[in-house]
């Protein structure tokens, strides 16, 4: 997590359905908020999907990012985590010129004092993996920086509330397809 | 029953009373249009314009309180549905617009007549479909008129592949209980605030109410009426709350902001409590946000918890329904009365009076205050008038009080040129007993006049008030206060409206006298049917009070007083 304080981790729970993250995303566009990143996934329920989403609320009190994210009828649960103490993770790969001995000396450096590891070397490239707070990824890139980055990618911050307090929902979908008459015919 | 998704269509509308829809055939849609033939029981108009079609179930909706409904087919057909929706989204009117969509395997090829309409109309739903299974049809239709017209109302599309509408399926609706794990509009205030919200009731010095659509939308009209009057706490009111509160009641201080009475927005600025309710502070009635209302604790009570805070940062911000919220809050509530503040208020409003152009004017032109004030007198202020949007929409709000609720329908958050004449049709549907006038400027009239032929063909019993000034008369005021008077772009030149009418088959009336208006009042009662009146009106006219955008709330431009100039 940035300590930057105008950022802010909002979580969402959302029904597992076609089209959630495009509304999701045209909310943001419309009400002009300003996204760092948006990730989302599965959850352990198959018909439920977790968002997690990192704003800069510069501009914007974060109390409306919940309440109109929740206005969206496919949001089932809607979290702000920052003030609450929490654990987030962002995950990057990073491509590095290693075509020389200091090249490749100096990643295996750097990568030591961090939580990063090679996991692919090659002759002329290494790959860098690291999976840590934003912050400490953002350190390591900029390390990594003077080498020669060739490639970067990132997944974005996913967050979780620690100990008790859990974000889950109970809804069950009703399975409209069951309830509707003749499903032989569809080989149900 | 073995039923086509057409007819499920069909048999959903039934289930949720509808009896009539507005809309405009074509191929996507065209399996739903040929299943009407079977469902008699629900009336189709057919519109000349998709965009009227959304008007129309939005005057009905508003007029009824009940969810309004339009059809149209895919691509073009939807895409002129967009305004309609915009509209109804902005002042939270419920409808549900179905839409064809191309059959399912064409989906995404760019198909003849495909757009994603689900896509183009996210920001402009309270939420939308494409259904995917016929399995999922009657599902979606019930969901789609409980979101609607549940929490804070507004609209819902509905996008159905035409492949869908024709294949078929044993029917069972289902019924049962509408389950949306996301969706749980909020109800009541929790104790501490209803504690909060009268204590400061009870202790304010100059109170006032700001009563919006919200308290027509959740009916809570007797339960303002009992705070007002208990507590003696003026109420003002926004463009959409008119009707919240009789206009004639002497704690009803009138319309707030841009274009509000004076003494609304003194009120406003010099009160030590503002009670929002239902409404969202808007940029036109708070002005600059910086300076409003800079002596008052806030209360807003409202559907949305997403407008708690929003614009105005407030000391009790509940989210829940209205009627609810306010029969907690009652009981608690002292009799009062605030004799300094409301004589402070009568001041304002004499003052008002002074400047008031229809006892300053002895000029020969017409005038459309008079025209709207002679239109009040001789419909004994019990139409239900539709406006445009423009000055004439601004006058109607001045010059016709009215007293009862959903009498005044017009588009406020969208300020949509266009909405009046068609949903003054969509009124007539859901009130036909009662009188219903469009009043319209020259300009907005021109954007949806075709529906003349749709009033023609069904007879609809809809008088059109053309209030003509040749200009597109609003802008031409902001040109002349802000743009030195060089009007470009505004004046006018319209077809000669009485002809249109016969051509249309409507009979119409000319006024440019003050004496004639009586007369064509009568005219337009005496046919059964539409009617159209022309009052050709002094030119440039300028709408008073102004408070010009982004100004503090209370530095109106005013109307001289007589002699003043
Ligand atoms: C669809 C649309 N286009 C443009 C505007 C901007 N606009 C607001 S008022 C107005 C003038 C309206 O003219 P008219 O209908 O003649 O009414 P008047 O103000 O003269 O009474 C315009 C162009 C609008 N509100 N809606
Ligand atoms: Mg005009």
């Amino acid at each position: 997590m940035s300590n930057s304080t105008s950022k802010q981790v909002v979580v969402a729970l959302v029904e597992n359905k076609p089209g959630v993250l495009n509304r999701v995303a045209s909310l943001f566009r419309r009400r002009n908020y300003n996204v760092d990143s948006l990730t989302v996934g599965r959850t352990h329920k198959g018909h439920v999907s977790r968002m997690t989403i990192v704003v800069d609320v510069a501009r914007t009190d974060v109390r409306q990012i919940v309440s109109n994210l929740y206005k969206l009828v496919n949001v089932i649960d809607v979290k702000a985590l920052t003030g609450e103490p929490h654990v987030s993770r962002d995950l990057a790969l990073i491509k590095v010129r290693t075509d020389d001995v200091e090249s490749r000396n100096a990643v295996t450096e750097v990568c030591d004092r961090y939580p990063a590891r090679i996991v692919d070397i090659g002759v002329k490239y290494a790959i860098v993996e690291i999976t840590a707070q934003e912050d400490l990824v953002e350190h390591l890139i900029d390390e990594l920086r003077p080498i020669g980055i060739v490639e970067l990618v990132r997944t974005g911050v996913v967050a979780m509330g620690r100990g008790v307090r859990i974000l889950d929902t109970d809804y069950e979908p009703v399975n409209h397809l069951q309830n509707a008459g003749d499903l032989e015919r569809y080989g149900v | 029953m073995l039923l086509s998704g057409a007819e499920i269509v069909m048999e959903c509308l039934l289930r949720e009373g509808v009896d009539v829809i507005f809309g405009y055939p074509g191929g996507a849609i065209l399996p739903t249009y040929d299943a009407m033939t079977k469902y008699p029981q629900i009336h189709h108009v057919l519109v000349r314009h998709e965009q009227g079609a959304t008007h129309m179930a939005d005057g009905y909706a508003r007029a009824t309180g009940r969810v309004g409904v339009c059809i149209a087919t895919s691509g073009p057909g939807a895409t002129n549905l967009v305004t309609g929706l915009a509209t109804a989204m902005m002042d939270s009117v419920p409808i549900v617009a179905i839409t064809g969509q191309v059959p399912r395997a064409a989906i995404g090829t760019d198909a003849f007549q495909e757009t994603d309409v689900t896509g183009v109309t996210i920001p402009v739903t309270k939420h939308n479909y494409l259904i995917s299974d016929i399995r999922e049809l009657a599902y979606c239709i019930k969901e789609a008129f409980y979101i609607a017209r549940t929490g804070r109302q507004g609209p819902v599309l509905v996008d159905i592949p035409k492949d869908i509408q024709n294949e078929k399926i044993e029917f069972v609706y289902p019924e049962g209980e509408i389950r949306l794990p996301g969706y749980r509009p909020p109800m009541s205030a929790n104790e501490t605030d209803v504690f909060a919200a009268r204590d400061l009731i009870n202790s304010a010095k100059r109170p006032i109410i700001l009563a919006g659509h919200g308290i027509m939308m959740s009916g809570a009209v007797q339960e303002l009426r009992e705070l007002s009057e208990r507590a003696q706490i003026p109420v003002s009111l926004t463009l959409l709350g008119k009707g919240a509160m009789p206009e004639d009641h002497p704690l009803c201080v009138g319309m707030m902001g841009m274009h509000g009475n004076a003494a609304s927005n003194h009120a406003i600025q010099e009160s030590d409590l503002i009670i929002a309710l239902g409404m969202r502070f808007d940029d036109r009635v708070t002005g600059n946000l910086k300076t409003y209302a800079p002596h008052a604790k806030k209360i807003h009570v409202d559907i949305d918890p997403s407008e708690i805070h929003k614009n105005v940062k407030v000391d009790i911000g509940i989210a829940g329904d209205l009627k609810t919220v306010l029969t907690q809050i009652l009981p608690g509530v002292n009799g009062n009365n605030h004799p300094e503040w409301l004589n402070r208020i009568r001041d304002w409003q004499e003052d008002s009076s002074e400047r008031d152009i229809l006892s300053n004017y002895d000029g020969d032109t017409l005038l459309a205050p008079q025209v709207i004030n002679d239109l009040w007198k001789f419909t004994d202020g019990e139409a239900i008038t539709v406006t445009d949007v423009g000055q004439h929409q601004m006058i109607e709000a001045q010059y016709y009080p009215h007293r009862r609720p959903a009498t005044m329908l017009t588009s406020g958050g969208l300020g949509t040129m266009g909405f009046g004449f068609p949903a003054a049709i969509g009124a007539k549907f859901g009130r036909p007993n009662e009188p219903v006038w469009a009043i319209v400027g020259d300009g907005g009239f021109q954007m949806t006049l075709c529906e003349m032929a749709t009033a023609v063909q069904e007879q609809v019993d809809v008088k059109i008030a053309i209030i003509n000034n040749g200009f597109l008369g609003m802008v031409r005021q902001w040109q002349e206060f802000f743009y030195e008077e060089r009007y470009h772009a505004t004046p006018m030149v319209s077809p000669d409206f009485c002809k249109l009418a016969e051509a249309y088959g409507v009979p119409s009336m000319r006024v440019t006298k003050r004496e004639q208006i009586q007369e064509a009042v009568e005219f337009a009662h005496s046919h059964k049917g539409p009617v159209l009146i022309e009052f050709v009106v002094e030119k440039e006219e300028i709408v008073y009070p102004m408070v010009p955008a982004g100004a503090d709330l209370d530095k109106m431009l005013r109307r001289p007083k007589k002699g003043e100039q």
